[in-house]
């Protein structure tokens, strides 16, 4: 019976990869995070096609190496990803079970948006005792539109290599992204002005990008380290703090645990906000960066 | 009259000229205003467009120092060069476990009536104890392999064991979906055997681990695996095995054991994903294959052994869900599997008579658990295990068969366990766990009191 199973099972198996392999056009790109997979869809326009492992609502420190994403990562031409050990719990292991080469580090298939650019906060000790850091730095890069404005320019090229064919519309859709992204970054940065210099208390160091770019000043952190919940002692700690030094607004990711922020919002009458970290589906970049600067900008007037 | 109207005359003249004098004055000055005038407007003009001018330079200037001073703040903080020897170090990792055992049983008096138990399955000490303490390295080897090592020291008996767990080699983008591995690995077989003793949800092995694979089948070989270009997951595999260690045992050339295993997976929505798979371990002509029996024995003691055939049939299933597909603050988990072993040959004890004892033996042994876990706060998870075994061993000697530990002197194992985790950071865990282990007629009340740290690199989310 079981023998008859493993048989029958195989036979399908090999009558559908055959089938599957039938309609191959487009590229097919796996991003690690939402935002990669709205610019590559900007980017790469009809000729790809793009999944998305996780969305905003997905903390992507926190991802497991499930069986869909095995699957989604072996038939993948192109991977674009944070990189900077973001997904280091899980891309590897896809990596290494899909027996895909296109996609190995290396290749012209893997491509790792923080290779494209210098990170914030790369930290001087490696020690664990500090909470889960990042040895190359601050991972949230795609927070700052000028570091997204490098990022895509090589994430075209790349595409440019990767499918030549294609190239005069990558390039075409590259100018129309850049036109666009241009002209949105001198409304926000306008627009923004009043958000200079408003200090913040965050929930996780996931904003540093978004603090520089519109001068934001961090005040407290509610995580007493990175990736340990709040404790009670460290939430009071934080209180006083804010007593004697009021903030104007606390910020926190969609896929954190809001309580800590509701707590303090209710204690201290600081507005807490709660921002998509990254473009829901179908979304665009401009789409998502123009809701998040709206929403500061609204909170802080 | 004449004079008057002469004198009119004059007047009027010397007026209208006197007026015509004073009208070509005006024209000049108005003249001459105007040209004025013209002149300022041409230089406010000229101002105007330089004002224009310095203020678009200005703009200028200050984007490009903005630029620059983005730019510089990159370059402070981009990566320097570095050179040494150990730049291409291996991923290290080590495991810290260890344990506070409180049993009401003596647990050597451990046994599973109708499975002959191998090598450390037994409960372990009474009291504290450090568990597997492992050291694993990992690299890519180049760009076609990749390596592991995993070494574990553990203590049997008094004495210090350094154990060989895992060193395999294994193909990197081979293409095609193919990998393949060889060495010494885990085998695929049902779903906790793949994994590392310190990742599962309980401090212990279940009991049909226990009975059949005492606790891991590990052994070296060879290990084939295919990953279908599907968008549900399908994984076809299978490994030729040198059929050395236990379960198997007694070859010395050839493959000894062989598997086969299929997993299908996905995902139900963003919520929920799943995971089935069927396995076959087979190993054929066993010879010599040493077991316990009851209790603990010395080599000078009978010992039973057995040869024949064998094979395992296993099933597993697992289902997990976390609210909006985000594991790290909330997660559940069901997790079942069933396995089925048939055997057929000898077993003789050694060390025994003259003349030896020795019995024909056709075994049948099987048994499930299922456990589900609930991580109910992002530090705090519980989880909850039923285990439950089997057997209808026959052999043509019933006393031979006894003394073996192969007869089930008519009781069914079974143990329920409860476990508390708390889990500080990623990388550590305090676990909590009580057994109601009925796996002999003496029913046992067990507690653990365990910790598993991580040190080193970051370790893997296995599904």
């Amino acid at each position: 019976m079981f023998n008859w199973l493993i048989t029958k099972i195989g036979l399908a198996v090999v009558l559908f990869s055959l089938c599957a392999n039938a309609a191959y056009a487009q590229i097919n790109v796996f991003a690690c995070e939402p935002e990669w997979a709205a610019l590559t869809q900007q980017l790469g326009g009809t000729a790809v096609k793009v999944f998305s492992a996780t969305t905003s609502q997905q903390d992507p420190h926190h991802i497991q190496a499930r069986p869909s994403l095995i699957a989604r990562v072996r038939r993948a031409d192109l991977l674009v990803c944070t990189g900077a050990d973001l997904e280091v719990g899980w891309l590897p292991l896809l990596l290494r079970k899909s027996g895909n080469g296109k996609i190995l580090p290396g290749q012209r298939g893997h491509f790792m948006a923080a290779d494209q650019v210098a990170l914030l906060e790369k930290p001087a000790v490696l020690d664990r005792s500090l909470g889960d850091i990042h040895a190359a730095g601050n991972p949230h890069i795609h927070f700052d539109p000028r570091r997204m404005q490098k990022i895509a320019s090589a994430l075209s090229q790349r595409l440019i290599i990767i499918d030549p064919a294609n190239s005069a519309l990558y390039q075409q859709n590259q100018q129309d992204f850049t036109q666009q992204w241009q002209q949105a970054l001198k409304k926000w940065q306008q627009t923004a002005k009043a958000l200079h210099g408003t200090k913040i208390v965050v929930s996780h160091n996931s904003w540093v990008y978004l603090e520089q770019w519109l001068g934001l000043i961090k005040v407290a952190t509610l995580e007493p380290k990175p990736g340990i919940p709040p404790s009670s002692a460290h939430l009071s700690t934080v209180l006083t703090q804010l007593k004697r030094n009021p903030a104007a607004m606390i910020l926190t990711a969609s896929y954190q645990n809001n309580q800590a922020a509701r707590w303090l919002e209710k204690k201290t009458a600081i507005p807490s906000i709660e921002l998509a970290f990254g473009p829901a589906k179908n979304e665009t970049l401009v789409q998502w960066f123009e809701q998040i600067v709206e929403l500061l900008v609204k909170v802080r007037a | 009259m004449h004079k008057a109207l002469l004198a009119a005359a004059i007047t009027a003249t010397i007026f209208n000229s006197a007026m015509a004098f004073a009208d070509s004055e005006t024209e000049t000055i108005r003249q001459q205003l105007d040209a004025l005038k013209k002149d300022y407007e041409q230089r406010i003009q000229a101002l105007e467009v330089r004002l224009l001018k310095a203020e678009e330079n200005t703009q200028q200037a200050n984007t490009k120092v903005q630029e620059i001073e983005h730019t510089l703040a990159q370059n402070n903080v981009s990566k320097k060069a570095s050179f040494g020897q150990n730049n291409f170090n291996p991923a290290i990792n080590v495991i810290l476990d260890g344990q506070s055992a409180n049993f009401d049983n003596d647990p050597e008096d451990y046994e599973l009536p109708g499975f002959a138990l191998g090598p450390e399955s037994g409960l372990g000490e009474k009291g504290f104890s450090v568990g597997h303490t492992e050291l694993a390295m990992s690299a890519n080897i180049d760009d076609k392999f990749y390596g592991k090592l995993t070494i574990a020291v553990a203590e049997h008996e008094g004495a210090t064991e350094i154990e060989l767990e895992e060193a395999y080699i294994q193909t990197l983008g081979l293409g095609h979906g193919l990998t393949v591995k060889g060495g010494r690995f885990f085998s695929e077989i049902g779903y906790l055997n793949k994994q590392h003793s310190h990742s599962w949800d309980f401090a212990d092995a279940p009991l049909i681990y226990r009975g059949l694979f005492g606790n891991q089948l590990i052994d070296d070989g060879l290990q084939i695996s295919y990953v279908a270009p599907t968008d549900t997951f399908l994984q076809l595999g299978a490994e030729l095995l040198s059929g050395h260690r236990f379960p198997a045992g007694g070859r010395t050339n050839g493959v000894g054991a062989w598997t086969l295993f299929v997993d299908l997976g996905g995902d139900i929505g963003i919520e929920h994903s799943w995971q089935l798979g069927l396995s076959h371990w087979r190993a054929n002509d066993i010879e010599d294959r040493q077991s316990g029996g009851h209790g603990h024995e010395e080599s000078e003691v009978e010992t039973p052994s057995f040869s024949g055939d064998s094979r395992v049939n296993a099933v597993e299933f697992v289902y997990k869900w976390a609210p909006n597909g985000n594991p790290k603050n909330q997660n559940f988990k069901i997790q079942m599997e069933y396995f089925d072993r048939r055997e057929t040959g000898d077993v003789t004890m050694l060390n025994s008579g003259p003349p030896v004892e020795t019995t024909g033996y056709d075994g049948h042994q099987k048994g499930w658990y299922a456990q589900a876990t609930y991580k109910f706060k992002p530090q705090w998870q519980l989880g909850l295990r039923h285990d439950r075994l089997s057997s209808n061993n026959t052999g043509s000697d019933a006393d031979v068969l006894g003394e073996a530990g192969l007869d089930n002197e008519g009781h069914r194992p079974k143990r329920v366990s409860l476990a508390l985790d708390w889990l500080p950071g990623e990388f550590s865990r305090v676990r909590l766990q009580f057994n109601k282990d009925d796996s002999y007629e003496k029913s046992d009340s067990q507690f653990l009191l365990q910790y598993t740290m991580s040190l080193g690199s970051h370790g893997a989310h296995q599904f």
